[in-house]
């Protein structure tokens, strides 16, 4: 078998970085390895930008294991694009640690890799190799802090109920292989018979939603995030939050609407039930959080209902706005845990009544906290209101005039809890009013993200461009 | 004569003891040895769809032994993490994890 190993060079570059990385940081010592967060950063940035050069390239390769196209390249830009964010976001972290400041990295790039390869697989073995790839790196990155009993604590939360969801979901692929006979995603839509449909897929079809379900926190698989949001390190918080979580909805995509759009109507209605649960549970409950990380993973529960509802519209303008969503939600999330990890590395806290008078002490912090919030909650003009407003048209086209109804409530619901925190920080008298100074990089990272973030939202079309480019892989309505 | 139908009931009754111990096991270490068992409940769900279903197509088998690697280095992470919180706790009991709310 031929094999063109040059549309695989994005995933090549990934591992190349990562063992790089691994090996670099046996070699240098210790005290000389202040550059590897920026390394890291501008190896990423530039596989990024190779990444462009395989827009529009669609190809399969080792007999449909592996698939090349738009829709791939969109959530490895994307999972590239949160690398390069983290690994800024990262440097003063890892400032920080004793030991093993190198491997810290390396783990990163591995994580992205995991997710290179779930959202480019074409077939269940090579998306379960990236799902564990991914998820294994995120476990120990998750309990990095040692001698942190938080770290530690989070981490062992996260492996027992991680490995058991994919367990879970793994007796979900074994029972579609049964039913299918095939692990080939693309064949599944020939194999699997609208009229025949079995209690073992049915069985199969809610284990893979429940597996899936986990990795996007959608209620009711949602307990694990704010023990693990609040106890993994805050740069580590923010990829789990954006990173899994699009790896994840990529591999909804790609089984439930590549794989099976001939049974659409049973799987439309677990993932309606799961968004209007997610949407309803993740914002109430978010409202009465103390610790900002909880908050944002409360909330990042309720961008999961948010995000799929583009699943239940099961059309092409819901990949659509799933896609454009999961982009701008990278962008605002990434911005939101940046002023935690500022502000914490500053003063240690992660209390959002300790943020009170943050306007004065750090404007830029408190103007990118809010442009974040105010995204996630959809106002506008910034880019939220775009993509809840491609999501909610998408599902209001199918006639789920419910759905988009329960979803802009609990929008509204959502602006309190956002807001709350903005009152705190421009209305609130800080306890201790001396300025915070955070470090450059994360100044970058702020800055990009409240720029792409307010530009998505006035002009959001070079976006919506690749989004189209990425749903038009699937050929649905 | 032994089908396929007794290997699913195996698997499906291994699976469900795993999960059973997964949840109600208060000891950290038995909890990763109860998904141990639902992994390997999988494995024999995977092995005998590929010999009864698709005798000429391994592709099961070939996800079996994935899984094995996979679980394998599942556990293994997961191990140092229960020994960096013994370290820390002088415990693998889960109802002493605690500091952050469950």
């Amino acid at each position: 078998m031929n094999i063109d190993y040059s549309l695989l060079t994005i995933e090549m570059l990934t591992a190349g970085l990562a063992l790089g990385l691994l090996v670099l940081s046996l070699v240098v010592p210790g005290d000389q390895r202040k550059g590897f967060g920026y390394l890291t950063a501008a190896g990423l940035a530039i596989i990024f930008a190779i990444s462009f050069a395989f827009n529009g390239v669609n190809k399969e390769i080792i007999g449909g294991m592996y698939l090349i196209d738009d829709f791939g390249n969109f959530f490895k830009q994307l999972a590239l694009v949160a690398g390069v964010l983290v690994a800024l976001a990262s440097i003063p972290y890892v400032e920080k640690l004793e030991s093993y400041r190198g491997e810290y990295y390396s783990l990163l790039v591995f994580a992205t890799l995991g997710m290179v390869v779930m959202v480019g697989a074409g077939d269940l073995i090579s998306l379960y190799l990236g799902l564990e790839l991914m998820t294994i790196t995120f476990f120990v990155l998750t309990a990095f802090k040692r001698g942190d009993s938080k770290s530690a604590e989070a981490g062992i939360k996260y492996v027992l109920l991680g490995a058991m969801s994919s367990a879970i979901l793994l007796y979900g692929l074994s029972m579609l292989y049964g039913v299918a006979k095939t692990t080939v995603i693309s064949e599944l839509v020939s194999t699997i018979q609208a009229g025949q449909i079995s209690p073992a897929l049915i069985l199969g079809l809610m284990f893979l939603v429940g597996g899936f379900g986990f990795k996007i926190s959608a209620v009711p698989f949602h307990m694990w995030s704010p023990d693990v949001y609040e106890g993994a390190p805050t740069p580590v918080t923010s990829y789990l939050a954006v990173g899994s979580k699009a790896a994840a909805f990529a591999a909804f995509v790609r089984i439930f609407m590549g794989g099976m759009p001939q049974i659409q109507e049973i799987w439309i209605a677990l993932f309606a039930g799961l968004s209007a649960l997610s949407m309803i549970i993740g914002n109430l409950i978010a409202i009465p959080q103390t610790n900002i990380k909880r908050m944002l993973a409360f909330s990042g529960v309720a961008q999961a209902g948010y995000i799929l509802t583009g699943m239940v519209a099961g059309t092409n303008a819901g990949i659509k706005g799933l896609a454009f969503y999961l982009m701008i939600y990278v962008f605002a999330t990434i911005g939101a845990f940046t002023v935690a990890i500022g502000f914490s590395n500053a003063t240690g806290s992660d209390e959002i009544k300790d943020m009170a008078g943050l306007s004065q002490r750090n404007p830029l912090m408190a103007a990118v906290m809010l442009v974040c919030l105010l995204s996630m909650a959809g106002i506008p003009p910034l880019a939220g209101f775009a993509g809840k407003l491609f999501l909610f048209s998408a599902i209001v086209a199918q006639g789920k005039l419910w759905l988009a109804l329960v979803g802009l409530i609990m929008s509204m619901v959502s602006v309190y809890y956002y807001l709350s925190v903005a009152k705190s920080m421009y209305m609130g008298e800080a306890a201790d009013p001396s300025p915070i100074e955070i470090p450059g990089s994360l100044k970058l990272v702020l800055i990009v993200s409240m720029v792409v973030t307010i530009f998505l939202g006035i002009y959001p079309a070079p976006l919506t461009g690749l989004a189209e480019a990425a749903a038009s892989v699937f050929a649905l309505k | 004569m032994i089908g396929l139908g007794h290997f699913l009931v195996l698997g499906a009754l291994l699976f469900c003891i795993g999960l059973y111990g997964a949840l109600t096991k208060r000891n950290a270490v038995a909890v990763l040895m109860s998904i141990e068992l639902m992994l390997n409940a999988v494995n024999i769900n995977l092995v005998a769809f590929s010999r009864y279903l698709t005798p000429d197509y391994i592709a099961g088998q070939v996800f079996a032994v994935f899984t094995i690697i996979v679980a394998a280095a599942e556990v293994a992470v997961g191990l140092a993490i229960v020994i960096a919180i013994y370290r820390d706790r002088l415990s693998v009991e889960l109802d002493d994890f605690d500091w952050l709310k469950w």
